[in-house]
C-alpha cells in the first residue's frame, strides 16, 4: 500500500501506466544522446516518515528509496520482476526459499551488500518494538508475531556471506514477486550506529545516491546523483534527479508549463481535461495497479445473507461506470471488470460472473424488488467518503444513479477527513457503506485478493469471510507453477462476483506529463516514472 | 513607558497559555486517529498502533499530553514531526521565508498604496482618483487565489518574467511575484484608507494655518498632511504584517513557498499535533509582539497619545 498525499490529502490517487506510450521512444532503443550527465527534475511530496525502507509506505519517501536502493528483484514497466541484487531465488515447495546475492556489490559507503544486510534489515522491520509501518510485509515469515517482540525471525537464516534462506509459515508462490517492494531493501551495517540519522541521510545500493549530507532539504527538495559504482540492470542514464517537493500538484503543473520541471507525476484535477492536448505525445493516462470500490459490510441492516447479495448485485447493476469515468473523471479512470487491475499478470475481463458489473437498470430493479420481498427496504442508501479527497463528484453521481435506477433515496455521506473515515472503518463504528480503494504493493493478483478478502486479513474492511474463497486462495498461493496459481485466483474471483464483498467501480489511471527537453520517459505499472532511463538534452 | 511594556509582556503569558491550551485541545479533539491514517487504506495491526501511540504520547490522557508538550516547550523541545525532523528545525526553516515574503509584500503595498492614496486624496474627484477607486474596488472584490493563478499564468508561464513557483532556498527574486499578489488586496485597502485620511487632514485647521503662514504646498503635504494622515495607515500595515507573518496558506500553496502557511496546512492534514501547536504558539507570540509595537507606534506618531506609567 502506497499512500499518496497531495494538496488536500487525497489518498491513493496514484495509479500506473504500464503500457508503452505513444510518442515516447521505446526503452529498448539505445538513448540517442548516449549517457547524459544532465540532472532531471521531478515533482514529489515531503516524505511523511524517516527514509527507512521498512517505515516508508507512501509515495513521497517511496520514490526516493526506489531510486537510491536496489532490492533483490526490480519491476520493469509491465510489472514483471527481474533479479537485481539477487543472483538466484530458489524453492522447491514455495515455502522455503534460498536466496543468493550477486558477488561484489557494495553500498555507496563501501559496506558490502551481503546476506546479513538483508536479514538484519528484515528482522528490524518485523520486530514489534520498532513499530515499523510496513512490518506486515514480514507477517508470512516463520516466527513473526504481533503478540510479543521478536528480535530475530526464526524463518530467516544466514547460510554464508552471500546466501540466506527464508522459511514461510505456509507456501506462498508469489513471495519472490514481493521482494522488489521497499520494505525488503537491505540496509548497510553502518545504519545501525544511528538509525535516526540514517533516516535523514540514507545510504543505499541503488542506481542513485543522496547528494551528500543534507540532500533532503525538508519541504523543499531532495537531490540524488548517479551512483557510479552501481552494477545492475537499472543503471542511470542521467546525472541525477532533483525531486522538488510540492504541497499541491497545481503548483507542480504550473512549473511544468513554465519549463521549471522536467517530469510531472500525477496531474491536478484542474488540468484533467487539458493536459493530454497541452502535452500531446508527452503525457500518460493508462490504467494502473489500483482500483476503487464500495464496501458494504454484511453487518449493515438489509445487507446480510441472501438479501444482501441481491441488494449488492442490484447496486452494482445500477451504476453506469462508463458515464462516471467519462463525465466526472474525464477518462482518467477506467471502468472495472474485476477485483484486480489490468496491469497485473493473469488479468482477465471475462471471469465468469463479472457481468454483475454491467450497467443494467432493468435487472437492477428486479433484483432490488426480489430483495424487498425478503425484507422491505426503508430509509436512505448512504455512501461515506472522505471530503478531504476528490470524492464528492463521483459519490454524488453514483448516488444519483442509484436514486434514478433503483428508485430509492440515496446520498453521499461526507466524513471530514481521511483519518476520520479510516478510524471509523477500522473500529467498525461506521454505519453506512463506504468508499474503499487499493493500490498494489507488488504486481500480483494475490495482492489484490489475499489482504482484502481473506478471512481475518489485515485490510478486510467489510470483514468478509468465505471458506471456499480462502481455500482457493491458499491453493493458488501454494501452486508452484505461475499459471496454476493464476487459475485458482481467478476461480476465487468468481466467488467474489457471487458474494460482492465490495462493488468494484473503476481502475485508477496513472497520470503524468513531461517537457520536450527529456526523452525515454516511461511510467511503470505502479504509476511511477522510471527515472533511471530518462535522458535529457543539455 | 517601560512599565507599560512590562505590564503588556506579563499580560502575554496567560494569553499564550490560554491559546496553546485551546489549540492543543482542538487538535486533540479532531476526529480521526492520525496513527491509523499513517497506514492509508491498509488496516494496521493493533499492536503496532499501540507502539506508535506510546511513542508520540498519544496513549496518555489529554491533560497529561498537554503538560508534556508544555514542559517540552520550556526546555526548548518542540517535539518531532512524523518524518523525524525536530519541530524547532521546521520553525527555523520556515519563519525566515515567510518573514521575507511578508516584508516584501508590506513594502509593495506601502509604497504603492500610500503614493496612490495620497495623490487621490489631494486630487479628490479627478480622473486619477476615479480610476484608482475602480481599480482598488476590483482588487478588493477578487479572491486572492484568482489573482494568484492569473498572475502565475500571465507573468510566470506566458511572459516568463518570473519563475512560476519559488525555487528552494526561496531567493528574493522568486518571492517578488507572490509578494505582489499578497500585496494587491491590502494595497487597495491602504489606498482607500490613505485617501480618506488625507482628505480629512487637508481640511484641518493646522493645515490652513500652515498655508496662511506662507508655507509652500511642497512642504505642507509631506510634513503636515502626510505625517498626520498616516496613523490609521500604520496601524493597518502593522496588523497586516502580523497576518502575513502567520502565513498566507493559499498563496504559499500556489507558488510552492516553503513557508509557515504551507507547512502548517500540511501538518494539519497529516494530523501532526506537535507541529501544529508549536507553529500556532509561535504565531500567537508574533501577533502579541506586533500588537504591542503598534500600540507603541501610536505614541510616536501622535504626541497626544501617552501611556500611563
Amino acid at each position: 500500500m502506497k499512500i499518496k498525499r497531495i494538496g488536500v490529502g487525497a489518498i491513493a490517487l496514484a495509479a500506473a501506466g504500464a503500457l508503452t506510450l505513444a510518442g515516447c521512444s521505446s526503452s529498448n532503443e539505445p538513448a540517442a544522446e548516449g549517457d547524459s550527465t544532465a540532472v532531471i527534475s521531478v515533482n514529489n511530496t515531503e516524505p511523511q516518515n524517516p527514509l527507512i525502507p521498512t517505515n516508508t509506505n507512501e509515495v513521497g519517501g517511496g520514490l526516493v528509496l526506489q531510486n537510491i536502493f536496489a532490492g533483490l528483484v526490480y519491476y520493469d514497466a509491465e510489472g514483471a520482476a527481474h533479479n537485481d541484487v539477487a543472483e538466484s531465488i530458489e524453492t522447491d515447495d514455495a515455502q522455503t526459499y534460498t536466496i543468493t546475492i550477486r558477488e561484489g556489490l557494495t553500498f555507496t559507503n563501501g559496506d558490502p551488500v551481503d546476506a546479513e544486510s538483508f536479514v538484519t534489515a528484515w528482522n528490524y522491520g518485523a520486530a514489534l518494538d520498532n513499530a515499523q509501518l510496513s512490518s506486515y510485509f514480514f507477517e508470512p515469515i516463520e516466527g513473526f508475531t504481533y503478540d510479543e517482540n521478536v528480535d530475530e525471525l526464526s524463518g530467516l537464516e544466514v547460510v554464508d556471506d552471500l546466501t540466506f534462506t527464508v522459511t514461510l509459515k505456509q507456501p506462498e508462490s508469489d513471495f519472490p514477486l514481493r521482494l522488489g517492494y521497499t520494505a525488503y531493501f537491505p540496509l548497510p551495517a553502518s545504519a545501525w550506529d544511528d538509525l535516526e540519522a540514517f533516516g535523514e541521510n540514507p545510504v543505499g545500493n541503488g542506481p542513485y545516491m543522496m547528494d551528500g549530507e543534507g540532500a533532503w532539504q525538508h519541504n523543499e527538495r531532495i537531490d540524488v546523483v548517479k551512483n557510479e559504482d552501481y552494477d545492475g540492470p537499472r543503471e542511470a542514464q542521467n546525472g541525477g534527479i532533483d525531486m522538488i517537493l510540492y504541497a499541491s500538484t497545481d503548483a507542480a503543473y504550473a512549473d511544468l508549463q513554465g519549463g521549471n520541471l522536467d517530469i510531472l507525476q500525477d496531474v491536478p484535477d484542474s488540468a484533467l481535461e487539458t493536459f493530454e492536448t497541452e502535452f500531446e505525445g508527452r503525457s500518460v493516462n493508462q490504467p494502473g495497479a489500483a482500483n476503487a470500490t464500495i464496501t458494504i459490510p454484511e453487518r449493515l441492516e438489509h445487507f446480510s445473507g441472501e438479501e444482501g447479495k441481491l441488494r449488492r448485485a442490484a447496486i452494482s447493476h445500477a451504476i453506469d461506470r462508463e458515464e462516471v469515468t467519462d463525465v466526472i473523471f474525464n477518462g482518467t479512470r477506467s471502468p472495472a471488470f474485476d477485483f484486480t487491475s489490468p496491469v497485473i499478470d493473469g488479468y482477465s475481463e471475462d471471469i465468469p460472473g463479472s457481468d454483475v458489473l454491467e450497467f443494467d437498470p432493468e435487472l437492477a430493479k428486479e433484483l432490488w424488488a426480489e430483495a424487498d420481498a425478503i425484507s422491505p427496504w426503508s430509509g436512505t442508501f448512504e455512501l461515506a467518503y472522505n471530503a478531504d479527497g476528490p470524492n464528492q463528484g463521483w459519490v454524488d453521481a453514483v448516488a444519483n444513479q442509484l436514486k434514478n435506477n433503483l428508485e430509492i433515496e440515496a446520498a453521499g455521506a461526507p466524513v471530514p477527513t481521511f483519518a476520520e473515515l479510516r478510524t471509523s472503518v477500522t473500529e467498525e463504528t461506521i454505519t453506512t457503506p463506504f468508499r474503499t480503494g487499493w493500490q498494489a504493493d507488488y504486481p500480483s493478483l494475490y495482492n489484490f485478493l489475499g489482504p482484502l478478502y481473506g478471512t481475518g486479513a489485515g485490510s478486510n474492511d467489510g470483514k468478509y469471510s468465505n471458506p471456499e474463497f480462502d481455500a482457493l486462495l491458499e491453493e493458488g498461493a501454494a501452486a508452484t507453477e505461475v499459471e496454476a496459481g493464476i487459475e485458482k485466483f481467478q476461480q476465487a474471483q468468481e466467488i467474489l462476483f457471487e458474494d460482492l464483498p465490495v462493488i468494484p467501480l473503476w481502475y485508477t489511471n496513472g497520470l503524468g506529463a513531461w517537457g520536450e527537453q527529456v526523452d525515454n520517459v516511461e511510467f511503470g505499472w505502479d504509476t511511477w516514472p522510471i527515472l533511471n532511463q530518462v535522458t535529457k538534452s543539455e | 513607558m517601560a512599565g507599560y511594556i512590562a505590564r503588556r509582556l506579563l499580560q502575554a503569558i496567560p494569553v499564550l497559555l490560554g491559546t496553546t491550551f485551546l489549540i492543543y485541545f482542538m487538535v486533540f479533539a479532531l476526529p480521526g486517529d492520525p496513527i491509523i491514517a499513517l497506514f492509508g487504506e491498509k488496516t494496521p495491526s493493533p499492536a503496532v498502533v499501540e507502539q506508535l501511540r506510546e511513542r508520540y504520547n498519544l496513549d496518555q490522557p489529554f491533560i497529561v499530553q498537554y503538560f508534556l508538550f508544555l514542559g517540552g516547550i520550556f526546555r526548548g523541545d518542540f517535539g518531532t514531526s512524523f518524518s523525524g525532523q525536530p519541530v524547532s528545525e521546521i520553525l527555523a526553516a520556515t519563519f525566515p521565508v515567510t518573514l521575507r515574503l511578508a516584508v516584501l509584500a508590506v513594502f509593495f503595498e506601502m509604497v504603492a498604496g500610500i503614493t496612490i492614496g495620497l495623490v487621490s486624496g489631494l486630487r479628490k474627484g479627478g480622473i486619477f482618483d476615479a480610476s484608482a477607486l475602480v481599480v482598488s474596488l476590483i482588487l478588493i472584490s477578487l479572491p486572492i487565489f484568482v489573482i494568484a493563478f492569473v498572475a502565475q499564468f500571465i507573468f510566470g508561464i506566458q511572459l516568463g518574467w518570473f519563475r512560476t513557483t519559488v525555487s528552494s532556498g526561496a531567493p528574493i527574486q522568486d518571492l517578488i511575484l507572490p509578494a505582489i499578489v499578497l500585496a494587491t488586496i491590502s494595497f487597495a485597502q491602504i489606498t482607500r484608507l490613505t485617501r480618506a485620511s488625507v482628505i480629512d487632514t487637508d481640511t484641518q485647521d493646522f493645515v490652513r494655518t500652515a498655508a496662511s503662514k506662507g508655507l509652500s504646498r511642497r512642504r505642507i503635504v509631506p510634513v503636515h498632511i502626510l505625517r498626520n494622515s498616516l496613523i490609521p495607515v500604520v496601524t493597518y500595515l502593522a496588523v497586516d504584517f502580523g497576518v502575513l507573518m502567520v502565513g498566507a496558506t493559499v498563496t504559499e500553496g500556489i507558488f510552492n513557498v516553503p513557508g509557515v502557511g504551507r507547512t502548517l496546512y500540511q501538518a494539519i492534514i497529516r494530523g501532526e499535533g506537535p507541529t501544529v501547536v508549536s507553529f500556532v504558539t509561535v504565531m500567537v507570540l508574533i501577533y502579541l509582539v506586533i500588537n504591542l509595537l503598534v500600540d507603541l507606534l501610536y505614541a510616536v506618531l501622535d504626541p497626544r497619545i501617552r501611556y500611563a506609567k
